[in-house]
């Protein structure tokens, strides 16, 4: 085990800035999150959440201020960062004309794994895709796509796994295997941000919960530590 | 088993893309089949549009194939890219700890294969059809080379238009243009040989061939980045 | 920056009575050329158009280079500012060529390396206008811009220099360079003297209006910035 990751926090954001030519979305934002926290970051549409988890993905650049992934400095160290990173984005990022498996070893060859079929088969097994593996990804649900999509984002055993809006789309059973699958894929050495608007399916399976709005952090509490119901601590963050 | 510490070697990543381009092409069978029914309905259109004794049609034959493969080539291009961007692809591509000239060779080297087979179809039936030799090694060799260059400029532009609002609207109009003087070289070049004058006399014309592959393959690998990065 | 600088007001003065001169010259200092009359007066502003359009994309084609090296924004200012006057002197020379060449030729339209080449680089600046306008986010456009303007100002020399290999093989086909006016052949001293003013004077008129062109690129940014302040003023 790596003692770095125990010392130095997961995600480490500090005075955050991202204009977009003359309209500012992120403005001095802090965040810190530590290895095997599970921050869900609430807020209202329109205030950065994606800009945010854009910029931590490596798929957008700073503007201002600095950003650290798993100790690597942003926009630098991108690469570094991508290999040790998982993303879910509404978006399933997957090629419809291959089956599950062949997506599974196309991104396994994009993230150069060793011993691919095996880890395949333990990630099929994890989210419930084993029967499926040999069926063209545009057959699936988008239920079945979103599971997928997490199977190819761990399939590199990410320390940092970020979720944008992953509930957008899903039914409510479906939202429930997503809720099972998230479970499995927390562990204490690693760190998961999902971000929502729908404050209904985050409550149980976050430790912490913090709202952005208008580009910076606003309210930021421990689950244990919420005083009232996430609902109250919503509203009054916005407040 | 544990990720690499430095990025996946280029190669691996160029081989793994066109291996992807080429089974998810075989699996759909879309594409190909209309590139190849477009590309003979251009052929046959210009057989209406400009009348020809035998021959005479030798010599415009360079230019018809050239402005068809042109055109469905453009076709090709912007769906192979729109492919990428619809389900978001093309961001799965960016986060992985990959160098990211190899997605730009990895697509030209798909993109090269679709008009690669388009061209070594078509070619045949042409003979066929207006009773000319068009197997002629060295002509391969040529449209190879062109479509090396197409491919370079094809794929850098494609992914350049499909991120603006007109989308697949503008690549003939950013593309076209700048694409003359392989249109040229080509045509040119294949006119030296259906004449029988022998590759010699086209050799200045494949020197510029190859030169502006060189160019836009160096240029492609250089930008690239530029134009996936947000 | 509410006013221009002085030095700019200075050239823009300093230009149109430059450009007053430089067309008084031509039209009756020069001496009335045997075959051709007024028609061949054309000719002085028509080469200074052209090389105030090369000037600009040159121009174009460093400030493309600098952005992708530097992101720096002014780059972008510049590129575009250039591309503009560019398109506007080469148009200008293709039209004052045109009008040249009917009484010379007996033609509008010559398909001669230099003219087409011209023509092409038209369609590549509308091209690259089209890309700017289909991109809404700034640093994005000003990336593809440079971009293309790398390609385009590649593919331009290539494309010229392969229409004079083709009209190398087929000289009988096109009507070659001839008097066209490359060389100083056959110009009196008073037309020579005239031609330099006149480049001279037009380089003048790049420099103003570029200097011009790039202030209100900048003027523009900075209303942006205003409007998405008051816009934010508001929201709050």
């Amino acid at each position: 085990m790596d003692t770095r990751e125990k010392q130095t926090p997961a995600i480490d954001i500090r005075k955050l800035g991202k204009v977009f030519g003359a309209k500012k979305v992120l403005r001095g934002l802090d965040f810190q999150a530590k290895p095997g926290e599970f921050v869900v970051i609430l807020g209202p549409n329109g205030a950065g959440k994606s800009t945010l988890l854009r910029i931590l993905a490596t798929l957008s650049r700073p503007t201002g201020g600095e950003v650290r992934v798993a100790g690597y400095k942003l926009p630098e160290m991108a690469s570094a960062v991508r290999a040790r990173l998982g993303v879910v984005t509404h978006q399933p990022m997957l090629y419809g004309n291959l089956t599950a498996e062949e997506n599974l070893l196309f991104f396994g060859s994009m993230y150069n794994l060793t011993g691919a079929r095996a880890r395949i088969q333990l990630i099929l097994e994890t989210i419930g895709l084993a029967s499926c593996r040999r069926d063209l990804v545009r057959t699936f649900s988008r239920g079945m796509q979103q599971r997928l999509a997490i199977g190819r984002a761990i399939l590199h055993d990410p320390e940092v796994i970020l979720f944008d809006e992953p509930y957008t789309g899903l039914d409510l059973e479906a939202c429930d295997v997503l809720d099972r699958i998230l479970l499995k894929v927390i562990d204490i050495n690693r760190t998961v941000v999902l971000t929502s608007h729908d404050l209904s399916r985050v409550d149980s399976l976050a430790t912490r919960f913090d709202v952005l709005n208008r580009g910076v952090i606003v309210a930021s509490v421990l689950r244990n530590a919420m005083p009232g119901t996430l609902l109250d601590f919503y509203r009054e963050a916005l407040a | 088993m544990t990720p690499s510490q430095r990025t996946t070697k280029p190669i691996r990543v160029v081989l793994s893309i066109l291996w992807k381009d080429l089974v998810s092409e075989l699996r759909s069978r879309e594409l190909l089949p209309a590139l190849l029914v477009f590309s003979l309905l251009v052929v046959i259109l210009f057989n209406f549009a400009i009348e020809l004794s035998p021959d005479l049609r030798l010599v415009i034959t360079p230019g018809i194939l050239w402005v068809t493969f042109i055109f469905a080539g453009n076709l090709g291009l912007n769906r192979s890219i729109a492919a990428e961007k619809e389900l978001g692809c093309m961001d799965s591509l960016l986060l992985s700890p990959i160098d990211r000239s190899a997605i730009f060779f990895g697509k030209v080297l798909g993109n090269l294969f679709f008009l690669m087979c388009i061209e070594i179809i078509i070619l045949p039936i042409y003979s066929l059809l207006y009773n000319l030799n068009l197997f002629h090694p060295s002509l391969l060799l040529i449209f190879l080379l062109g479509s090396i260059g197409y491919a370079a400029v094809g794929t850098l532009l494609s992914v350049m238009a499909v991120q603006t609002r007109l989308r697949d609207l503008l690549l003939p109009i950013l593309f076209f243009p700048v694409i003359l003087p392989l249109l040229m070289a080509a045509v040119k070049a294949c006119d030296a040989v259906l004449q029988g004058q022998g590759v010699s006399n086209a050799s200045s014309w494949l020197n510029l061939l190859v030169a502006y592959d060189l160019i836009f393959l160096a240029v492609g690998y250089m930008v690239f980045d530029f134009v996936v990065a947000e | 920056m509410n006013r221009p600088p002085k030095i700019l007001t200075f050239l823009s003065i300093l230009s149109s009575i430059l450009f007053l001169l430089a067309l008084g010259l031509v039209l009756f200092f020069t001496p009335l050329e045997a075959k051709m009359n007024y028609v061949q007066k054309v000719f002085y502003f028509h080469l200074s158009s052209a090389w105030v359009g090369m000037l600009g994309f040159i121009c174009a084609a460093i400030s493309g280079i600098a952005y992708l090296v530097s992101q720096d924004m002014k780059w972008d200012i510049i590129e575009v500012a250039s591309v503009e006057i560019s398109l506007v002197f080469f148009l200008n020379a293709i039209v004052s060529g045109s009008i040249w060449a009917k009484p010379s030729w007996g033609t509008w339209w010559t398909w001669d390396p230099r003219l087409t080449t011209a023509a092409i680089l038209e369609m590549i600046y509308v091209a690259y206008i089209l890309l700017r306008q289909g991109i809404d986010d700034p640093e994005r456009r000003a990336r593809f811009s440079a971009v293309y303007t790398l390609v385009g100002g590649l593919s331009v020399p290539v494309t010229f220099l392969s229409i004079r290999l083709w009209q190398s093989i087929h000289p009988a086909i096109i009507v070659t360079q001839g008097t066209e006016g490359g060389s100083s052949f056959g110009m009196t001293p008073a037309m020579l003297f005239t031609m330099i003013f006149s480049i001279l004077t037009f380089t003048f008129i790049f420099v103003t209006l570029l200097w011009h062109r790039i202030r209100i690129g900048h003027l523009a940014v900075l209303v942006a910035e205003l409007r998405n302040q008051e816009n934010e003023e508001m929201q709050s």
